[in-house]
């Protein structure tokens, strides 16, 4: 439905096209340029106001109403009553987290503001900020919109800004302000400036501002800055470190960055609401036939007009005048009314209730909450509980979501040879060859050593923070006697500065563009910083050019192997190229390190050219990245470093349950090939079975891509063939599994749609065959885009699997908003991902609990739920229906109208409420211990059409029970000892009763886990039925214009045989669903049904024995040994195999 | 169990502002009762509630037996039948006798029912056509009747009182039983007391406060199709006259179903306490209440009653065929779970 405003989301995300939208002029300060070469066109813009939420107070019924009506069943009750409570509950949940919103609104739009005005500095609100505004703000307040840093209170025109809200990084980022405006001081300084503004359209890249500025001084040329991301501070970060900045506003309202990133989400629908609506066609079509099929019978019937008319029953003079197609609708309308109590109108209310209520079990869950986070589980969407429940495709990050992404330093080898820094003996080189000898046998060797360190000190853009705040000392790693820690949006980076100070080089600062080193002889070495040729995942490295205090020129470059290597001339590429392999194959994050002599000469044309590419106003992006690629060529190799990127904790449990549990675990990362693999031995997705197929650059170079793509697809199905079908034979361990690898260069050409369709088909088809056949996917160098794209390319193959994209950074967003849960990992790398997830948990190893346990919870309650309404209105409405075969199809109702009214709002509702809030068909222990428990709710199990159509037919089969015990019990005869006749309301209360009872005892046969509530609400509303029933018939109530029911309950319990037939009756009505219960779980049990079976026998009848042999039988020891010889028995049930294991995690 | 959250909870001071209440309610801990439907629990219980309900069944089936039923049709829809002529003739106070014999003592109490098939008492438009308001003797609804009462809610302009269709339609056959004995007609006493439920006598329908109770019905009709206003119905007896006529009352209760019965008068007096004794029995029917036109039968029950009511063998039967069924529903389980070997124990 969305999937293309999604696309448009993703694009904008990931890709960073670049449109250019027009431009804007912005008048600082709201004053024209003198030479106004063009007119001034006084441009209109939005004020600073902030509206996150969804409605507003005008638009709140009609766009609610509308949201509501995408359900086939919400515009069915707007058909038949306008006007429906049961709104009430949806209409208002959503009103009150809305009017929360606009509350949070408001506080925001009205915080004050420092504005610059005529030399003076005035408070007035965020709201009122326009377009052009000098800002004044203050150190630690939040910028209030999207602003031109003029000048600081720093001297050299810097301020640093801290993004933790807009997108997690902690560390402190410099901007840069103006030069020309830099030297400003005073608000009357500012505001004698002059100038204006040129710059794009809002746009919701947050790290990509275009812009230009023109200063005029005294009618001279304007002077033209350009303006970048590093001039632009953005709504929502917040000033540190700096007394205060003046700024002007460019992007004000919803027009700031922040607002447009506040994409509101499509709405995600499960497949369990996918099923209702189809199950809600059905009875829709039920209902309709229904009274179709009365109506013509009742045609049909009357056709004699004895029957029509009989003459104790003669219609009045304007019936009979009314037009016979006229009076059939009327009749067919009738007909539906009276029907339409089949269409569970509660239930909406009642699985809204359920989810929302449901919800809280997830953020309540102490097993959830992280320790060192200080927070549990988030849920930010309950639509989605029970779809965790079905998840087939699981997609991780690796970086942050397997991994820990806290970083260590390992190792570093230059030209071959291995240095590991040692946390004991600091500064010790420990080599693995003998590094004296490759000191002492190459000449340029150690000049080379010198050179790779310093590079690894210098080529970074860690900051030294040099007091302690409370963030920091999460990110930054204790510096020993000073209070100073390096910070930097990368872990990796701060690693390598790390273990380069452990190796004895420390990097001290960078002060007035010089950066300081304290080399191993207590030297302080300094480097004038020229330029920075910043990171970016296209590149995948980052240079920077320095002048050593020799006036040496030289560019440093670290980066990816696969980005620094094609770029070296020189250097023992072999050497570290093995070492690199190898390191990755350990699952080390590995960077390579290069240099670049300069001369003069081509310092000073790089330099022109980045200059120049930074001032461009238009196609920046673009010509930076031209401009990257020139300089950063003909590099000299020095070596490489390695860094250790630890596993999350039991992230290999998680991953081996959520195997054994059927879903398909795939590995998205943008990291290089070796280093995930390793990851993923390491996080046992690939096991040591594991047959592993490679569908990458590599191969495809050799080989066609379509020739790999049919290699492969033929070693799978050959396997399959010779292991035969199915996927049980895949449960035991040892079968051979196959775990793919591709790479995002294959990726794209896979999915690529093929030129000549005719010929090859398509490639996608194949590659999704394989991945079928695949127990684990890695895919590797991908880009957020891709990510979403392979999310959607599973989600959209002919199963029409769900799927569960799991991440923690800002590059996961695409795809954990394309899947069908997308969870966030409250991680290091931000809480972008979190805040745009579905849910958020601290761990990935909650992961397992989430799904195995909570998932499958929610699936069979909500299942019950669903199937329970639809047969509880059956039962409700068929014996209705077959009445009007005995009453002359003439609409009357079987059941007095408070019964119609109060059956689904209180003598059933509580009961399946609670149910499927609270049950627990088994219990969380043995659902955590065997995930493949799991698979018995694969594919919607509980709701798909068989079980549906079980279900309605068990509905159907107890009305007719109902209806026809009721109709022979009642025929012609008497069931009073005083010969006294009973009426319709007494028939009509009789089947009633049945009803009730027999309704919410299947419940209570369905129930597994009885708790006190549970027996509070069955008992309680089997209990209220009873007294209410018994004070509407006692009472002649006043405002009622008829007493149908009065006495009728009671003296239908005054007879003998209604007791007997409503215990008959119930009886009969559960009977087969008793025996069809009995029958499967003997004859072809689930797997959970074995569960239970195993651990209640085994664990009743010994501890009862236990009990009796032990020699002091106290009550309080009972529960003790009960639980011991569970222990016992289920130790042995599971066999020596897997104990050794579980003693092992232990 | 109790160990870990000690621990947590010890070493968690400080940052517990967001941890989750630990709860047994909040972790879905609550202590709970985990029945099955194990082979153990629903072999027996099957077998057990078999049991049960054969010896129910058994018990009431012997009672249903036990109760005499006697059904006479008198519709007159055949030439030989006595009351044939009164199908015929449009005349009122049309009076057939219809002559049966008993061969055993029928016990009393004797019950006597008329009853009618084919005739949709529980028809909507018919059910609600009445007025409450009426008959509990509220006399500003006697000027101005309810219009769910059309179309007998006025005639000539005038109000009807009691309007509506139910009332309008009121059973009028009147019936008078004789014995035979030795050629002469005994009249056997009929007791019109207690036929309609106590509440809808003492408490649900009520007269107007007017006496005499005429009064009350100034400027309005009886309605179209009775004889008599309804102030007339019993002129002999007080309390049994008005709208808390039993006859009225016992009509008033819509049937559920289009054949039923209703009971018209017990015999419990005199000679025939202790039920009919053997012999030669006449009813005479003053037939006035038409039913060939909707293809309707009239018929008399005479029936005695047990603590069960009337004869019902539809109870017995059922809870004999489900008894027995539950009883092999076991063997079928049993045999289900030998032959799978008892899967809980493997």
């Amino acid at each position: 439905m969305d999937f293309s405003r999604l696309r448009r989301i993703i694009t904008r995300y990931c890709v960073g096209e670049e449109n250019w939208v027009g431009n804007r002029t912005v008048h600082i300060g709201h004053k024209e340029p003198p030479s106004c070469a063009e007119a001034y066109m006084p441009q209109d813009y939005p004020d600073n106001r902030i509206v996150s939420s969804k409605y507003t107070f005008w638009n709140f019924i009609p766009k609610n109403l509308f949201e509501q009506f995408r359900r086939i069943a919400n515009f069915y009750f707007l058909v038949i009553f306008l006007i429906q409570v049961s709104f009430l509950f949806t209409f208002e949940a959503s009103g009150y987290e809305d009017w929360l919103r606009h509350k949070a609104d408001c506080s925001l739009n009205e915080c004050p503001v420092d504005v610059v005005e005529q030399g003076k500095v005035v408070r007035t609100q965020s709201h009122k900020l326009r377009v052009g505004d000098i800002v004044m703000v203050r150190e630690d307040e939040t910028f209030p919109c999207d602003l031109i840093l003029l000048s600081s209170s720093r001297y050299d025109g810097t301020c640093f800004v801290t993004t933790t809200s807009l997108d997690g990084e902690s560390s402190h980022k410099t901007y840069y302000a103006v030069p020309d405006t830099m030297a400003f001081r005073t608000e009357q300084e500012v505001d004698s400036l002059h100038a204006t503004i040129e710059c794009e359209q809002p746009q919701p890249d947050l790290y990509k501002f275009v812009g230009r500025v023109d200063i005029y001084k005294d009618k001279q040329e304007p002077v033209v800055r350009t303006l970048g991301a590093e001039n632009l501070l953005l709504r929502g970060a917040t000033l540190k470190n700096t007394g205060h900045i003046y700024a002007v506003a460019v992007y004000t309202g919803m027009e700031t960055k922040m607002a447009l990133n506040y994409q509101s989400k499509s709405q995600k629908r499960s497949a369990v609401e996918k099923s209702m609506n189809a199950f809600l066609v059905v009875y829709l079509c039920i209902l309709i036939s229904k009274a179709l099929i009365n109506t013509v019978l009742k045609y049909a019937w009357q056709w004699s007009p004895d029957r029509d008319e009989p003459w104790y029953n003669h219609r009045t003079e304007i019936e009979r005048q009314r037009h016979m197609v006229i009076r059939a609708f009327t009749d067919f309308l009738a007909f539906m009314v009276l029907f339409n109590y089949i269409i569970p109108v509660s239930m909406y209310v009642t699985v809204e209730m359920q989810k929302f209520l449901g919800s809280y079990f997830i953020a309540w869950d102490e097993e959830m909450f992280d320790e060192e986070l200080g927070q549990g589980a988030q849920v930010n969407t309950s639509d989605l509980n029970e779809e965790l429940g079905q998840v087939e495709y699981v997609f991780t990050d690796k970086t942050g979501t397997l991994t820990e992404n806290n970083m260590e330093f390992i190792e570093c080898c230059v030209d071959g040879n291995v240095y590991i820094p040692h946390a004991i003996c600091n500064g010790q080189i420990l080599s693995a060859a003998s590094s004296i000898d490759m000191i002492d046998s190459s000449p340029g060797g150690y000049r080379r050593v010198n050179l790779f360190f310093r590079a690894l000190c210098l080529c970074h853009t860690v900051q030294v923070k040099e007091e302690e705040t409370v963030e920091s000392i999460k990110r930054g790693i204790h510096q020993g006697k000073s209070t100073s820690f390096y910070i930097s949006s990368s872990p990796d980076e701060v690693a390598l500065v790390e273990g380069m100070k452990r190796l004895g080089y420390t990097y001290l600062r960078l002060k007035d563009n010089y950066m300081e080193i304290l080399n191993k002889d207590d030297e302080i070495e300094r480097f004038e910083l020229l330029h920075v040729l910043n990171f970016d995942s296209v590149r995948r490295r980052m240079s920077v050019i320095v002048r050593s205090s020799s006036g040496e020129y030289l560019l440093f470059c670290k980066g990816a192997d696969s980005s620094i290597f094609p770029r070296v001339v020189s250097g023992k590429v072999e050497q570290v190229k093995a070492r690199v392999e190898q390191n990755a194959v350990e699952g080390l994050r590995t960077l390579c390190v290069a240099y670049r002599r300069l001369s003069e000469s081509e310092y000073l044309e790089a330099s022109h050219r980045l200059t120049e590419a930074k001032i461009a106003l238009q196609d920046r992006e673009q010509r930076l990245a031209q401009t990257y690629d020139i300089i950063e060529r003909e590099f000299v190799l020095l070596g490489a470093t390695a860094v250790e990127d630890r596993l999350q904790e039991k992230a290999a449990d998680t991953i081996e349950s959520l195997h054994k549990a059927g879903m398909k675990v795939w590995v998205l990362t943008g990291d290089k090939m070796e280093t995930a693999a390793a990851t993923c031995y390491a996080s046992k997705l690939f096991r040591r079975s594991t047959q592993i197929l490679e569908l990458t650059k590599k191969r495809t170079e050799e080989q066609s891509l379509h020739d790999v793509l049919f290699d492969l697809n033929r070693t799978v199905l050959r396997q399959r063939s010779i292991s035969g079908y199915g996927l049980s034979r895949c449960l035991s361990v040892d079968c051979l599994d196959f775990g793919l690898i591709i790479d995002g260069a294959t990726l794209s050409g896979v999915l690529k749609p093929s030129q000549d369709s005719a010929g090859h088909g398509n490639y996608r088809e194949i590659f999704l065959e394989i991945c079928r056949n695949c127990s684990a996917v890695l895919c590797c160098r991908m880009a957020p885009l891709q990510k979403a794209q392979i999310v959607k390319l599973i989600k959209s193959s002919k199963e029409h699997p769900i799927t569960l994209a799991i991440g923690d950074g800002a590059n996961d967003v695409s795809m954990i908003l394309e899947a069908h849960v997308g969870i966030g990992i409250m991680g290091k790398e931000g809480r972008q991902a979190a805040r745009n997830s579905d849910y958020a948990i601290p761990k990935f190893k909650h992961l397992k609990k989430m799904l195995l346990v909570h998932g499958h919870y929610y699936y069979i309650r909500i299942a019950e739920l669903v199937q329970y309404f639809f047969y509880k209105n059956v039962c409700f409405i068929f014996p209705q229906f077959l009445y009007q075969f005995f009453c002359g199809f003439s609409q009357q109702p079987l059941y007095d109208t408070a019964y119609l009214t109060l059956y689904n709002i209180s003598f059933t509702s509580l009961p399946i409420l609670l149910y499927s809030l609270v049950e627990q068909h088994i219990t969380m222990e043995t659902l955590k211990r065997e995930p493949s428990l799991y698979r018995d709710i694969a594919k919607n199990a509980l709701l798909r059409w068989p079980a549906f159509l079980y279900w309605t037919c068990l509905g159907v089969f107890d009305a007719v029970i109902f209806f026809f015990g009721a109709y022979f019990l009642f025929d012609n005869t008497t069931f009073t000892s005083n010969g006294q006749m009973f009426g319709n309301w007494t028939f009509g209360t009789l089947v009633f009763t049945v009803l009730v009872f027999t309704v919410t005892l299947k419940l209570a046969l369905d129930t597994h886990h009885w708790t006190w509530i549970n027996h509070f609400v069955i008992w309680g509303s089997l209990l209220f039925y009873v007294i209410f029933s018994l004070l509407w018939g006692g009472i002649i109530w006043p405002f009622l214009n008829y007493q149908r029911m009065y006495y009728v309950f009671m003296q239908m319990l005054s007879s003998g045989p209604a007791w007997l037939s409503i215990i008959l009756l119930i009886t009969v009505s559960l009977l087969p669903d008793v025996i069809k219960k009995v029958l499967c779980r003997a004859v072809c049990p689930t797997a959970t049904e074995v569960f239970t079976k195993t651990i209640n026998t085994f664990s009743f009848f010994p501890s009862l024995i236990t009990f009796f042999h032990s020699p002091v039988p106290y009550c309080g020891a009972l529960h003790h040994l009960h639980a011991f010889s569970v222990l016992q028995q289920n130790e042995f049930l599971i066999g020596p195999q897997r104990r050794g294991r579980s003693r092992k995690r232990r | 169990m109790n160990m870990r959250f000690y621990r947590t909870t010890m070493k968690e001071e400080g940052n517990s502002a967001n941890r989750p209440s630990n709860t047994a309610f909040t972790q879905q801990r609550l202590p709970a009762w985990q029945p099955m439907l194990s082979a153990g629990v629903v072999i027996p219980g099957f077998l057990l509630i078999g049991l049960a309900f054969i010896g129910i069944g058994v018990g009431l089936l012997i009672t249903s037996r036990s109760i005499q039923v006697l059904e006479l049709d008198y519709t007159g829809t055949e030439t030989s039948s006595p009351c044939y002529q009164c199908t015929m003739s449009n005349q009122s106070n049309c009076v057939c006798k219809l002559s049966f014999s008993i061969g055993t003592l029928f016990k009393g109490p004797v019950f006597f029912y008329y009853g009618l098939t084919n005739y949709f008492q529980n028809q909507r438009k018919y059910g609600v056509s009445k007025d409450f308001n009426q008959l509990i003797g509220d006399v500003s609804y006697f000027k101005s009747p309810s219009s769910d009462c059309q179309p007998y809610q006025r005639v000539n302009g005038k109000p009807i009182v009691p309007c509506g269709a139910i009332a309008n339609s009121m059973f009028n056959d009147t019936f008078k039983l004789y014995q035979i004995i030795n050629g002469k007609e005994e009249l056997v006493p009929f007791d019109g007391k207690g036929i309609a439920w106590w509440t809808d006598y003492n408490i649900k329908y009520r007269n107007p406060d007017y006496t005499p109770l005429k009064n009350a019905f100034n400027d309005t009709e009886k309605p179209v199709f009775w004889t008599k206003p309804a102030y007339e119905l019993d002129t002999s007896d007080a309390s049994n006259n008005g709208f808390i006529n039993q006859d009225f009352l016992v009509w008033m209760r819509r049937a559920a179903l289009p054949n039923f019965r209703k009971l018209y008068r017990r015999i419990t007096e005199g000679n025939y306490k202790d039920g009919l004794p053997a012999g030669n029995y006449s009813l005479e029917i003053s037939y006035n209440y038409p039913v060939i036109s909707f293809e309707g039968t009239k018929k008399v029950t005479f029936s005695n009653v047990s603590w069960m009511g009337g004869q019902n063998e539809f109870l017995g039967i059922a809870y004999l065929v489900i008894g027995s069924m539950c009883v092999v529903m076991s063997v079928v389980m049993l045999i289900v779970y030998a032959k799978f070997r008892f899967p809980e124990e493997d």
